[in-house]
């Protein structure tokens, strides 16, 4: 008879019957509630065949928006790291009154509705609000046109980057750029040369992130935009309105590009969660790097 | 360089880290900031550094109110507790990063040679090409010195060097410090909080505690001639014992000590574990075994005498004593602190 | 106040406070602005008003339920990913992250499709008399599907860092599993999973592109909050859409102020230095 020999005591939880039970009911709701939705998306698109697939994407209005959704994310996402980079330097290497408040602010936007957020962008932007007339003084278009579009993506993802970066920065302190300081490097030497590189891989985390989410930004972009079909309609805009003109294959067509985007978007997190951005910097515990041999002088 | 502090003070938030400390450091000399945690001694050496600003006072550089000069034009090489080397540069590159930013422009021919210069002085050849994260801490730590040494600074300050460090590479690496000190005579600044650092390496010890300086001196002044019951009790051992002094005088169970300049009061007498001695009987101060601890080169005895001091000191390892005897302890050599 | 020391003060916290004021503040501060000019007869009026009531609670209800739904589940799909590993464990912590970086109107579409009464599940569970699509549990689907990686991620962390010295000093002292589980692990988890909770749960209470496809969207049944202000400014009735909406930020406020307070909380149990 052979005795069974486990490596280690098990764990707690760590019986047959409780793995197996618990993985099960995961496994099987995970399949009903997120990869369904997946599947389904591709099923529905070419629901009636490669041909009415290929011509709804091919249509002038899809390729407008994709085209208007390309733009907004090639604006907003640019300032918004530039944003973030600026925020995550000015709080973590520095000490001034009011950094605390500062950064619930920041954090504020991530907890808003994007249909609050679209509706506060009319009263500041729209005839009826702060700058309305003096904007159609000037016949300057914000609202119902592209830099209405970009505002309101530009409030929705404004957090993304500065989170994913100022952890880190806390973490990595500011012994390395006060040890480049003394040895005579500017400010922009400093940054550009001992910063920046080893903070990439989360600013590029923060990146993608802010990038998936204005492109399939929703709410507030309705708000803002006018839905006016063929020119002020994002992709997930003419999503709607092709589902609601009973156009489902189209609008699942459509759909099937944004997933396309938000499954590259997944693998690129995946990547650089490899390399220590996302979940890796922010873990409670951090850890410290490796140390060497402290033994050889 | 001559540096000199005057009255300097550093307050953060409603904390005092640094009282009024004023400080001559001769240029060529080796100083070094022995205290306890929270002493400000490394407040000190960043305010030298122009990593912290004062809240009061002055810092001189030569002749020159460095006070409010930023610490990119102070001219200072500064080696941080951690190393601060820059990860993602290898060793050549980390080097040369003084160099490559300096305002006086050196053709990239220069900057390699003076890279293979400085490693050769650390004793580090050949390592130009390995990434931080491939050196051992020690290996580590000199080239954090050869990087503040490539902008030829005025003045070396060096924040717990070996702090992170095993013992014997310790103790290999103050050896090292000293000869390069003595090869390049720049005025040196260290802050530690081990004293038998301070006390092989530094020219000149400065003690503090609390932010204020308790005593400075040669190592052998400081040693020999403790001011004050701090310095007796952070520098090395030290047994005490509770008197009273009258007309200088501490007066023990043993007899008299002379205890000059102690005012009349309750006073401690502090004594080194190698100026007790022990004896069954003869003169001395009555005491009871309350120990004995057995080490490779020597036996300790843990005493008390009638009064409650406790005394801790080695005798000779054939010394027949045991837990429980009574004997008398004599005491060769003293110094008398008031208390309070 | 300390001088600082290293230099682009200014310069970033100049963009910073630039940018967060013009694109944060300022909206929110119209808002506001707004809904007060109203006076508070009127906002009164428009904030409780059967139809806006009527908003709050299938909001509130339906996001209370997906959020003890995920609580469940989040807790259960965090433990296993942490703690087993099967064939496929990589594929499913990626898929976590799914409902994150799906825009939510293609979410809605498709959680429609899925629930519909000739979708594949509605279909399934349409002979058994159950309805999702165009009901409350739609929305209450949608909005566990939106809110599941806030869960999921928050605890994640903890539990990978949970010391293993503490679970064997709890078997060496003779506890089985549900106790050491229920007395050593839980209460360790208890901060972050509250922080997870109530930022799902504000998820859940914003959450418009997700919901409006499969809710049905009936006045006074199936529309949420956020709905009833799109609806009233496609009515071109402002003054409305401005209250209610000011009604999201309160709330939403507030839910900002209880998550940073569990999660500082979270970090004072976790941190070991």
């Amino acid at each position: 008879m052979h005795a069974v020999h486990h490596k280690k005591p098990p764990r707690v939880g760590d019986t047959p019957a409780i793995r197996r039970t618990l993985i099960a009911i995961v496994l099987i709701l995970g399949a009903f509630l997120v990869l369904a939705p997946l599947i389904v998306i591709g099923a529905q698109a070419f629901s009636e065949g490669i041909k009415v697939f290929a011509a709804a994407i091919a249509h002038p209005d899809t390729l407008h928006a994709i085209f208007l959704t390309v733009v907004t994310a090639l604006i907003a996402v640019p300032i918004n790291t530039i944003f973030g980079v600026a925020a995550a330097w000015a709080i973590t290497k520095f000490d001034f009154p009011g950094r605390r408040l500062l950064l619930v602010v920041i954090e504020i936007p991530f907890s808003i509705s994007p249909i609050v957020a679209g509706v506060a962008y009319l009263f500041v932007y729209g005839l009826q609000g702060l700058f309305g007339p003096l904007l159609d003084a000037y016949s300057i278009k914000i609202l119902f046109a592209l830099p209405g579009i970009v505002l309101a993506s530009m409030f929705v993802t404004a957090p993304f980057v500065a989170r994913e970066l100022i952890p880190l920065m806390q973490a990595q302190g500011r012994d390395l750029e006060e040890a480049a300081t003394s040895l005579g490097a500017s400010g922009w030497r400093t940054f550009f040369s001992v910063t920046l590189p080893n903070i990439r891989w989360a600013m590029l985390y923060g990146v993608i992130l802010c990038n998936a989410r204005v492109m399939g930004e929703f709410g507030a972009v309705s708000v803002v935009s006018g839905n006016i079909r063929g020119q002020t309609n994002t992709l997930p805009l003419h999503i709607e309105l092709l589902y609601h003109d009973y156009q489902t294959a189209g609008a699942f067509a459509a759909a099937s590009i944004l997933t396309l985007i938000a499954i590259v978007t997944i693998i690129a997190k995946v990547a650089l969660e490899r390399r220590g951005a996302g979940r890796a910097s922010r873990r409670p515990n951090l850890v410290s790097p490796a140390p060497a041999s402290e033994t050889a002088p | 360089m001559k540096i000199r502090l005057d009255n300097v003070v550093k307050t953060f938030d409603t904390f005092r880290a640094v009282h009024g400390v004023s400080l001559d450091i001769e240029s060529g000399e080796l100083v070094a900031l022995l205290g306890p945690s929270g002493s400000g001694k490394t407040t000190i050496l960043r305010m030298v550094a122009g990593l912290e600003y004062s809240n009061g006072g002055h810092i001189y550089f030569g002749d020159q109110d460095a006070t409010d000069i930023p610490v990119r034009d102070r001219g200072v090489g500064f080696v941080f507790q951690h190393y601060a080397l820059f990860p993602h540069m290898t060793i050549g590159e980390n080097i040369a990063f003084g160099m490559t930013v300096s305002k006086r422009k050196r053709s990239s021919q220069e900057i390699a040679e003076r890279v293979a210069n400085l490693l050769r002085l650390v004793k580090l050849e050949g390592l130009q090409d390995r990434f931080p994260a491939q050196i051992s801490g020690g290996q580590r730590q000199r080239v954090a010195l050869a990087r503040a040494l490539s902008v030829d600074p005025k003045v070396l300050l060096l924040d717990e060097p070996f702090g992170a460090l095993d013992a014997n590479v310790r103790r290999d690496l103050r050896r090292w410090l000293r000869e390069i000190h003595g090869e390049l005579g720049i005025t040196t600044l260290f802050v530690t909080h081990d004293q038998e650092e301070a006390l092989d390496l530094a020219d000149r010890v400065v003690i503090l505690n609390e932010g204020r300086i308790i005593q400075q001196g040669t190592p052998e002044e400081v040693c020999r001639q403790p001011n004050s019951a701090f310095v007796m009790r952070f520098l090395g051992d030290t047994n005490s014992l509770q008197t009273v002094v009258k007309d200088g005088k501490a007066l023990l169970p043993a007899g008299e000590i002379d205890a000059p300049g102690c005012p009349d009061g309750p006073a401690d007498v502090f004594v080194r574990p190698n100026d007790l001695d022990w004896a069954p009987d003869g003169a001395g101060i009555p005491a009871d075994v309350r120990q004995v601890l057995d080490r490779p080169g020597n036996r300790r005895i843990i005493a008390a005498t009638r009064n409650g001091d406790v005394l801790e000191f080695d005798v000779a390892p054939e010394t027949a004593v045991h837990a429980g005897d009574h004997g008398m302890v004599h005491i060769r050599r003293a110094k008398v602190f008031a208390r309070g | 106040m300390r001088r600082n020391v290293l230099p682009g003060l200014r310069l970033s916290l100049g963009v910073t406070l630039f940018y967060v004021g013009l694109i944060v503040v300022l909206p929110l501060a119209a808002l506001v602005f707004k809904a007060a000019s109203l006076g508070p007869y009127d906002y009164w009026a428009i904030v409780t008003s059967p139809r806006a009531l009527a908003s709050y609670r299938v909001t509130v209800l339906s996001a209370l339920a997906a959020t003890v739904f995920n609580l469940f589940f989040g807790l259960a799909l965090a433990w296993v990913l942490t703690r087993y590993r099967f064939p496929g464990w990589r594929f499913v912590d990626a898929l976590v992250d799914l409902p994150f970086a799906l825009p939510t109107a293609v979410a809605g579409i498709a959680l429609t499709a899925l629930f519909s009464a000739n979708g594949w599940f509605g279909g399934l569970l349409a002979p058994l008399g159950i309805k999702v699509a165009y009901t409350p549990v739609g929305i209450i689907i949608a909005m566990i599907f939106t809110s599941l990686p806030f869960i999921v991620r928050t605890v994640q962390p903890v539990l990978e860092d949970l010391d293993p010295a503490l679970e064997e000093a709890a078997q060496s002292l003779g506890g089985g599993d549900w106790t050491i589980f229920r007395k050593v692990i839980l209460p360790l988890l208890t901060p972050a999973l509250l922080a997870g909770l109530s930022l799902s749960f504000a998820r859940a209470l914003g959450e418009f592109g997700a919901i409006i496809f499969i809710a049905g969207n009936k006045p006074m049944e199936t529309e949420i909050t956020a709905l009833l202000i799109f609806i009233r400014l496609e009515e071109y009735d402002y003054q409305a859409a401005a209250a209610i909406a000011s009604v999201l930020l309160i709330t939403a406020f507030a839910m900002l102020a209880i998550t940073n307070l569990l999660q500082a909380r979270a970090l004072r149990y976790t941190v070991r230095n």
